[in-house]
């Protein structure tokens, strides 16, 4: 659809009160694959009037168009994943017991004994476990397997949750100068990254915003949103593990950490879906050199991005991922920098006003 | 010049030819130096050539008669490689693998940057009969601290290895799949009078995924895809039971574990070498993939097979390939570009 467009904002986004709070809502909101509506109505409400169209595709990705004013524009895709890891229940087993599978990648060890939230009303629940009292030591020395483990709402909450829903760590939000802590960063802070992108959309690139579903199970809404904005470059914006801890340098260098919070905003060069495309990524480097944003190169590692499935829609795109370095993502409560948040949106945006065709060539 | 000088003379700016694609490196990603290579052979040979945006190099030759088809020929250009993930204090590099990389093979083997610069490869100690794993291993550039390495993550290695003529057979680090796009090269060159507008795409990223062949597909949107690339053999000591062996000619795939070769195109191969007098060998292969597969699932779908080039130890610095299998294969691939196609 068409909109009343507002003149996108000339200064430089920042992050500020108003920005955590906008985190804060998208990271408590509740977006399993498959299940995004909850995040996917925020963004709705965010964008709409910085853009020139805005659509939900068949898959429930949103794409929103941005066209700059500009002549010699350059078409730049940037996906931002809103779906987050989590659970299905799968089957009722009375009285609010459910057993459950999990969506995406989860180490089952992080589940014993987490508050959760269930289906659209959020239904307050528990991961049980035998309690210490009753366990042998011989027990405790083993990982309980998800088999093993129920999503326990409670009789009161039984009427109110179904084989099928979905279910999220119950983790609110909190800001705690200088870091962050919260549920789902991976991958709300590439979603408000890209709000806050098009809200200050240059005007010498069109910017096609996918903020897409599915990606934790294999980047499936990438994969049609790009066959969709037929992009000549692709990026992801996302949030990537930091391994980083004192704990591990102590006796021998540390040598797989794969990213460092404080660091800086991660540029990829080769993951387990892409390799990135190098003119892509001296570009990055050029432009945080230029302005003085400390970035860092992930390393190259498995794993994957959206930028996998854009790169090889129709005749190839020339595509980069860049993540927010972000500890112990995938779990109940990760933790990231805000001066890393920051730089990370900060880097983006002025490599896009920087953008011209030549790129390409 | 006799015909005999003739042959001599041929054979051996062939022989040249593999030398150069051979040493070239050119890792999944980095195919620029390989690319270029290329581009110098065929340029002249081809009606348009022209680089997509994943760096495939595409050369059309011949225009699409009443009776011919567009057919795409896709030989993959990269090779395994590796790529630095830390340079730790001492100037030391850590890896990960770019493709299908042995631990086994890279102990001891030395490797070339795409800057040029050279290492060797060394390994933690082992436990006692433990294997290695690629965690264990590192670069050795000659350096003695991180701050004068000239080494950095990200950048990216090939393995070096001279190229070995040992009469019937030849030997390299990169036969998977060079050898292959020798055999494009040639046949491009040497097609003359065809109905059929040829796509020859040296494609980039296989040994990743398949993944340049897929948009290099999109992009040609062929009526037929033949991929040419190289297959393992049984014909070696105590080895996993398979029919190929070297020396018994080029190899039809039936399957991979990637995708099974439309029949269709299968019986135009077999017919092919029939008719041409040309030896053939049946191929079935239990795991492995090919550009057949990418180029099969492209668009709405597209006829795909796969001429196999037999290769003894794949992946490894010494794969070994027979001349005469070569040598067959060009001529097969002329065969069946030459004539008009008849999918049954
Ligand atoms: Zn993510
Ligand atoms: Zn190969």
């Amino acid at each position: 659809m068409s909109s009343q467009k507002q003149p996108s904002m000339q200064l430089t986004p920042e992050i500020g009160a108003q920005q955590v709070e906008l985190l804060a809502r998208l990271c408590n909101a509740m977006a399993v694959s498959g299940d995004e509506q909850e995040v996917r109505q925020i963004v709705l409400d965010e964008i709409q009037p910085y853009c020139d169209q805005v659509e939900v595709d068949g898959l429930g990705n949103v794409l929103a168009m941005h066209v700059g004013s500009q002549a010699q524009k350059v078409r730049v895709m940037i996906a931002a994943h809103m779906d987050e890891v989590g659970f299905m229940l799968t089957n009722d087993e009375g009285e609010g017991v459910f057993s459950f599978e999990t969506v995406g990648g989860i180490d089952p060890r992080q589940l014993v004994g987490k508050a959760v939230i269930v289906g659209r009303e959020h239904v307050p629940a528990v991961i049980g476990a035998k309690p210490i009292h009753l366990t042998t030591a011989e027990e405790r020395k083993k990982a309980l397997k998800v088999e093993e483990l129920r999503i326990d709402l409670g009789p009161e909450g039984s009427s109110k949750a179904k084989v099928g829903d979905r279910a999220t760590f119950a983790t609110q939000l909190e800001a705690l100068e200088p870091s962050i802590r919260a549920k789902a960063l991976d991958n709300r802070l590439g979603v408000i990254n890209l709000i806050e992108l098009l809200r200050h959309a240059p005007e010498n690139i069109d910017l096609l915003a996918a903020f897409t579903v599915q990606e934790e199970v294999g980047l499936r809404g990438a994969r049609v949103a790009a066959y969709r904005f037929d992009p000549q470059i692709g990026m992801a914006i996302d949030a990537t593990p930091a391994h980083d801890l004192p704990a591990y340098d102590v006796d021998v260098e540390n040598t797989r950490y794969n990213t460092k919070l404080d660091h800086g905003p991660a540029i990829y060069l080769m993951d387990g879906a892409t390799i990135s495309d190098r003119r892509l990524a001296e570009w990055l480097m050029q432009t945080a050199e230029a302005e003085g944003i400390p970035y860092q190169i992930r390393q190259p590692n498995p794993g994957g991005t959206d930028a996998g499935a854009i790169h090889r829609a129709r005749a190839g795109v020339p595509s980069i991922s860049v993540s927010v370095p972000v500890r112990y993502a995938h779990s109940a409560a990760s933790l990231i920098r805000q001066e890393d948040w920051a730089n990370t949106l900060k880097l983006v945006y002025h490599a896009l006003t920087r953008l011209t065709p030549e790129i390409l060539s | 010049m006799s015909i005999e000088a003739k042959k001599i003379e041929q054979d051996d700016a062939l022989l040249a030819l593999i030398k150069k694609m051979v040493e070239t490196p050119g890792p999944s990603g980095q195919e620029q130096l390989i690319r270029a290579a290329i581009l110098e052979e065929i340029q002249g040979s081809a009606d348009e050539i022209r680089t997509d945006a994943m760096g495939n190099l595409i050369a059309r030759k011949g225009s699409k008669q009443p009776n011919g088809l567009r057919i795409m020929i896709s030989a993959h250009m990269d090779e395994i490689g590796l790529m630095v993930t830390h340079v730790d204090e001492n100037g030391f590099s850590r890896f990960i693998p770019i493709g299908g990389v042995s631990p086994l093979t890279c102990i001891g083997g030395r490797v070339i940057f795409m800057n040029g610069q050279r290492g060797v490869i060394g390994c933690e100690r082992l436990e006692p009969n433990a294997l290695p794993t690629l965690e264990k291993l590192f670069i050795d550039v000659g350096t003695t601290s991180r701050e004068d390495c000239p080494v950095k993550v990200g950048d990216v290695c090939g393995f070096e290895r001279p190229f070995l003529d040992l009469g019937k057979h030849l030997v390299a680090k990169s036969m998977d799949n060079r050898i292959s796009v020798v055999v494009a090269i040639a046949a491009l060159r040497t097609l003359q009078a065809s109905p059929h507008e040829v796509y020859f795409v040296f494609s980039v990223q296989e040994e990743v995924g398949l993944r340049g062949s897929a948009t290099a597909a999109y992009g040609v949107d062929p009526d037929v895809g033949l991929a040419v690339d190289v297959t393992r053999t049984g014909d070696t000591p105590r080895t996993t039971k398979m029919e190929v062996a070297l020396d018994k000619g080029p190899a039809i795939k039936v399957r991979d574990s990637s995708f099974i070769a439309d029949p269709r195109v299968v019986d135009w191969m077999i017919a092919t070498a029939k008719a041409a007098d040309i030896p053939y060998q049946m191929e079935v292969l239990e795991a492995g993939g090919t550009d057949g597969r990418s180029i099969q699932l492209a668009r709405a779908g597209v006829p795909a097979g796969c001429l196999s080039i037999p290769c003894r130890y794949i992946h490894t610095p010494s794969e070994m390939v027979s001349r005469a299998d070569f040598e067959d294969a060009i001529r097969l691939l002329v065969e069946l570009l030459s004539r008009e196609v008849k999918l049954g």
